[in-house]
């Protein structure tokens, strides 16, 4: 068996990896210490009608640690992340094949519902998008009150732990009550951190979460990023390649709906395994 | 010459020109003017006429005691306006659940195939003259019964809602972004829960703007109450029994021969007209409302 932080090229379903244009194999790397395996994803197919939008992609995603998905625009990686806690099948006419597990259990398996893998995978959007009709509080708490949770001491503490992990507590701690689309539009991000936190998921992936803010907010959302991974598998879909290098452990590059390279980030931006990584990253296409 | 060049270019100033060109202006903002007056003069002779010929026979016994028989003066029209009243919450009850659930599955269950359907039947049913309801729902529950009835007057209006509410729920629904429903349905939160209190919450006052809409369109409809709810002269005691209505009471005195009823008829319309105004004033303060959020 690979050993577990090995790029996908070592798994036995590496059949289907056809980088374009790609001529080196990507060259594993050895793994720093040992890790959990929270998402472990092999020969993984999905098609929007009869596009093909991700084909074969085989990657095992470490748990409690920031991996970053990068690759130019239509590549895949937005719905790769929509794959991981099933949002992709909002939209219609969509098709899979392959299998994809968190922490060993079939995300797709015939008995599971996608609003318990949703719980236990949540997920933060490009655009904040706190509910315009709820409260602080209301936005923070609405998962787990729509998910039955009524203890009023449960909800409380949650609250202040969610807020507090998203470093959003000593800002809106006074103004509980006041809708959260009276924030700035940073703090609105955190919110929407906060509120995904707040049903205590497994794993939170980020699509694109700072794209929408000024460099001050993004730095104060990179940096929950790392006290998060403490407790939490991150991944996070990004265009901006310094977001990516300063922000994660693992990066993986997609193209063309194609996994090219995933590897340790400090070797995907210093010394990228495949030609077309190498002229990804140093912004030479894409 | 480039004089002469620049004058003989087609967009060259001359003061024929310049003069022809700011006639023609005035002359169409004259004519959009009178089109703009055209369209305000009815609502304005209406209410005028109303408040001349209906304002003197308004007091405090037309909103209090029931109808005088012929050759008595005096008298009003409390179980009229009681009866609309009624008339409209019957309707409201029957209209606003189908129309309102019938907007959430256009809006968020149905298929392209089958909602052009829908959307198709909808706009036919808006478009079908109204004492055609009056008499199907005569067939339906008129009939069968023995009875004209309250119920089959709130009936008859209540369907005439269905599409209007349906409708207009279902473009309030669209307008709420799609990223609410995903941040919601994010959070592992089931689908109906996410309709209902995220959805539907957000798009509320679209909503209630729409229902005030089909209550005040439906309120002023005579031809479906005269084979349903036909009319009556005293309080209505039972809902299965026939119950007075504004406009009803208006059609039945407009065409009597008495000056008293005349009088008491232009007092009736003024009150229906002061209603449904009512009602359009509150769904322009409801959308404003929205607008300013």
């Amino acid at each position: 068996m690979p050993s577990i932080s090995e790029p996908k090229t070592a798994t036995p379903s590496a059949k289907t990896f056809t980088a374009p244009a790609a001529g080196q194999p990507v060259v594993p790397s050895a793994p720093s210490e040992p890790e959990d395996i929270a998402f472990d994803i092999r020969d993984f197919s999905l098609w929007y009608g009869t596009n093909q939008a991700l084909h074969g992609i085989s990657i095992r995603i470490p748990a409690r640690r920031v991996t970053a998905i990068i690759g130019p625009s239509g590549c895949g990686k937005s719905t790769f992340l929509r794959a991981l806690n099933r949002m992709h099948e909002l939209t219609p006419g969509t098709r899979l094949n392959g299998s994809l597990r968190l922490f060993g259990e079939d995300l797709y398996g015939s008995h599971v519902e996608p609003t318990v893998v949703r719980r236990r995978v949540g997920m933060v959007f490009q655009k904040s998008n706190p509910f315009p009709t709820l409260s602080i509080k209301e936005n923070v708490l609405v998962g787990l009150r729509l998910n039955g949770v009524s203890d009023r001491s449960v909800l409380q503490r949650r609250l202040e732990e969610s807020l507090r992990l998203a470093a959003l507590w000593d800002e809106v701690k006074d103004v509980l009550d006041r809708p959260g689309v009276s924030l700035s539009g940073g703090q609105q991000q955190r919110l929407c951190i906060a509120r995904a936190l707040a049903v205590q998921p497994e794993v939170l992936l980020m699509d694109e979460p700072c794209s929408a803010l000024d460099p001050l907010a993004t730095a104060k959302i990179e940096e929950l990023i790392q006290t998060l991974r403490e407790n939490f598998t991150v991944v996070i879909v990004t265009h901006n390649m310094q977001q990516a290098a300063r922000a994660s452990d693992r990066t993986a590059f997609f193209y063309m709906g194609n996994l090219v390279e995933y590897d340790n980030t400090s070797k995907m931006f210093t010394n990228p395994g495949n030609p077309q990584t190498e002229a990804y990253v140093s912004g030479r296409f894409g | 010459m480039p004089d002469a060049v620049a004058l003989s270019s087609p967009f060259a100033p001359s003061p024929a020109r310049e003069r022809w060109r700011r006639a023609k202006s005035a002359g169409m903002t004259v004519v959009l003017c009178l089109c703009a007056v055209a369209v305000m003069a009815p609502l304005f002779l209406v209410v005028y006429f109303l408040v001349r010929q209906g304002a003197s026979s308004l007091d405090w016994n037309f909103f209090t005691q029931l109808p005088k028989p012929a050759g008595e003066s005096g008298g009003g029209m409390a179980n009229a306006i009681v009866g609309t009243i009624t008339l409209l919450a019957m309707a409201a009850t029957v209209g606003v659940p189908i129309g309102v659930l019938g907007g959430i599955y256009l809006a968020e269950y149905g298929s392209e195939g089958a909602n052009v359907w829908i959307r198709f039947a909808a706009d036919v049913l808006n478009g079908v003259p109204s004492i055609i309801w009056g008499m199907v729902v005569y067939l339906l529950l008129v009939v069968p019964f023995k009875t004209f009835s309250a119920y089959a007057g709130g009936v008859a209006l209540g369907l005439m809602m269905i599409p209007l509410v349906m409708r207009t729920t279902e473009e309030v629904l669209v307008l709420v972004p799609q990223s609410y429903r995903e941040a919601a349905l994010a959070l592992g939160i089931a689908r109906w829960k996410v309709i209902v209190i995220i959805v539907l919450r957000t798009a509320l006052k679209g909503v209630v703007t729409g229902v005030l809409v089909a209550l005040a369109r439906v309120a002023g409809e005579t031809a479906p109450l005269l084979f349903t709810a036909l009319g009556n002269n005293f309080w209505n005691r039972s809902l299965s029994e026939p119950i007075s209505a504004l406009p009803l009471q208006i059609f039945a005195y407009a065409i009597s021969p008495y000056d008293d009823w005349h009088r008491q008829a232009w007092a009736g319309a003024l009150v229906l007209m002061a209603m449904i105004l009512g009602l359009n004033i509150l769904v322009r303060l409801l959308s404003n409302w929205r607008n300013n959020q």
